[in-house]
């Protein structure tokens, strides 16, 4: 069976500016493949080129076997793209928009009302259905926005940041929504710089950063190649994370991390609870007040700090434009 | 989905029927958001009164009245004032990603503008009849036949197709909605700068030759001549016919070389 996407090498230059420089990806069918990276690090540049809106500089890109540069035509009828801003029209009713995107499909205007109920369905937008769009909440124009890239039938959904600037139950409401097209035979490529939505909806991931593909696999896997566990102290005075982090490193000479806005330090460890022991004995000759200290699993943001040597956003640093659009 | 596999050959809009569906989506963009509509034939109203009120008593037209002289003239540039918020809704379009949604549909890449084209053309007929009928109101009268007026009415319509492509190419290029009106301001002086408001033989030699050749003159002679006859008292030294003529060619030229320009850019995003 011929991948779902496969992308060799890459490469997209704007100007002086290297957005991607050599990506290797494949994904195959049948998966939610989550593509994970800081700002900039060129996720948006390769759905865009995955969606024939830009022209890979070299490399090769194909959609189902087919080649984005030669057969773009081909490959669009295979995908639906829901892009960073709703693309719909608040002018229309949420059915109007549909059904204007199914007939751009080439469907006749029965099977585009009929494809159009059954995604309103889907998205929990039937009862809204006939309000313009422009009365809808943020969370609404998302759903009906990736309504408007399943329509369709694609055989590949693109989503670039799908959830980004959404309150958190709208998030899970999205999330429900897409695993549901996966259960019906739809390929998934999402972009996120959330590592719980990655987490949560994908099957594979492939962590990107300044336009190369720097590592890949299960979150399962990628949360083991950042060590077997981690113990994380919770400590009461951020004053003394310094101290605390100076003691952790006697356990096994690794270098713990600091984070200072939730007052916690951490450090990988290859091995188990005997090495929990070791740090308490550590911790006690400090005269300094803990809330907590536990062994746990590694959290993929770890693992991203230790394949990048950068944090990744936990939240989008500002609120972005583009809830509505024209 | 079976269903997807199957119908895969036949995910193809046609250039007509997509065309149609982009069209129909401008136009209900335009009678569903009330500002749009009353904010353009408001404004239109009062520029309308002030110059045949303010500026019409001490303005000297030839041998026609100021307001026979004025209203053809205002209802054919309008056009170029009612075409910037094409540019601004082009640009928006562009600037949040309705055009990405577009992009990756499979539809021929010409539907998306003329389709925009066409619904903004139809949605200024709306403007030019309100002008049209405040311009009899305020003592306008054809001096011409009434076959005559129509045609004249169906060739502003021609123009605003031709100038429409001008203002969607600015709307691509200037990036987001207000550098699109910015833009379309440069338009402006070709509204003034042309027979419109004052006869171009008042005007000093070189602007006087830049007025009575532009594109806009032509198109404003040729309405002029067909609603006021000869027997109006326009001098204005040719037959309807001369102007006609080349006010059509210089719609072509518009369309030829804007759509050219805007396609390209659109097709590379």
């Amino acid at each position: 069976m011929t991948a779902t996407i496969e992308a060799s090498g890459v490469v997209k230059r704007f100007g002086k500016t290297v957005a991607l420089n050599g990506l290797d990806l494949v994904a195959e069918h049948g998966e939610i493949l989550a593509v994970l990276g800081p700002n900039g690090a060129g996720k948006t540049t390769f759905v865009r080129s995955v969606a024939t809106l830009i022209r890979p500089d070299e490399g090769t890109l194909h959609v189902f076997g087919h080649d984005v540069l030669r057969d773009p035509g081909i490959v669009r009828q295979t995908i639906g793209l829901a892009g960073q801003f709703a693309a719909i029209e608040p002018a229309m009713s949420g059915r109007e928009n549909l059904e204007m995107v199914a007939r751009l499909f080439g469907q006749s205007r029965r099977s585009a009302r009929a494809s159009t109920a059954k995604v309103l369905e889907q998205m929990g937008l039937t009862e809204a259905a006939d309000r313009l769009a422009r009365t809808y909440s943020g969370g609404m124009r998302r759903k009906l926005d990736l309504g408007a890239s399943l329509v369709g039938s694609p055989k590949l959904l693109l989503l670039d940041e799908p959830t980004t600037g959404l309150d958190p139950r709208s998030r899970i409401e999205l999330w429900d929504a897409i695993r549901s097209l996966v259960d019906e035979g739809t390929d998934v490529l999402l972009t996120t710089q959330y590592l719980d939505e990655a987490d949560r909806l994908a099957s594979r991931m492939v962590v990107i950063d300044h336009g190369k593909t720097i590592a890949t696999g299960t979150p399962a896997e990628l949360k083991q190649s950042a060590g077997r566990s981690v113990i994380e102290v919770l400590v009461r005075e951020r004053d003394d994370l310094a101290e605390v982090a100076k003691v952790l490193s006697q356990v096994n000479g690794g270098q713990p991390q600091i984070d200072e806005s939730t007052r916690r330090v951490w450090l990988s460890v290859e091995g188990g609870i005997e090495l929990l022991g070791t740090a308490l004995k550590h911790l006690e000759t400090l005269d300094i007040a803990l809330d907590d200290v536990a062994l746990r699993q590694p959290k993929l943001d770890e693992v991203f700090l230790a394949l990048t040597g950068q944090a990744l956003e936990e939240e989008p640093e500002k609120a972005r434009k583009g809830h509505g659009a024209a | 989905m079976a269903t997807a596999t199957a119908t895969i050959s036949a995910n193809k809009a046609s250039l007509l029927s997509s065309t149609t569906v982009i069209a129909r989506r401008t136009f209900l963009k335009f009678i569903r958001t009330p500002q749009l509509v009353v904010v353009g034939t408001v404004q239109g109203a009062m520029f309308l009164l002030i110059f045949r009120y303010v500026f019409g008593g001490a303005i000297t037209a030839g041998g026609v009245s100021y307001v026979n002289f004025l209203v053809p003239g205002f209802i054919t540039t309008g056009i170029i004032w009612q075409g910037m918020m094409s540019a601004a809704g082009i640009a928006e379009d562009h600037d949040q990603g309705f055009f990405d949604r577009l992009r990756s549909l499979p539809i021929p890449r010409a539907a998306v503008l003329t389709g925009r084209a066409l619904a903004d053309t139809g949605t200024q007929i709306w403007g030019l009849t309100i002008m049209t009928l405040i311009g009899f109101a305020v003592g306008f009268r054809l001096g011409g036949s009434v076959p005559a007026a129509i045609f004249a009415f169906a060739l502003i319509i021609v123009f605003s197709f031709a100038f429409e492509w001008v203002f969607i190419t600015l709307g691509l290029y200037a990036g987001n909605a207000q550098a699109a009106q910015g833009m379309s301001l440069m338009l402006i002086p070709f509204t003034f700068v042309s027979s419109a408001f004052v006869p171009v033989q008042s005007m000093p030699g070189p602007l006087r030759a830049v007025a009575a050749h532009q594109p806009v003159t032509y198109m404003i002679d040729a309405v002029r001549t067909l609603v006021l006859g000869t027997n109006g008292g326009v001098s204005l030294g040719h037959t309807a016919s001369y102007f006609v003529v080349r006010a059509l060619l210089w719609s072509a030229a518009l369309v030829a070389v804007f759509g050219t320009i805007a396609v390209n850019r659109y097709r590379k995003g």
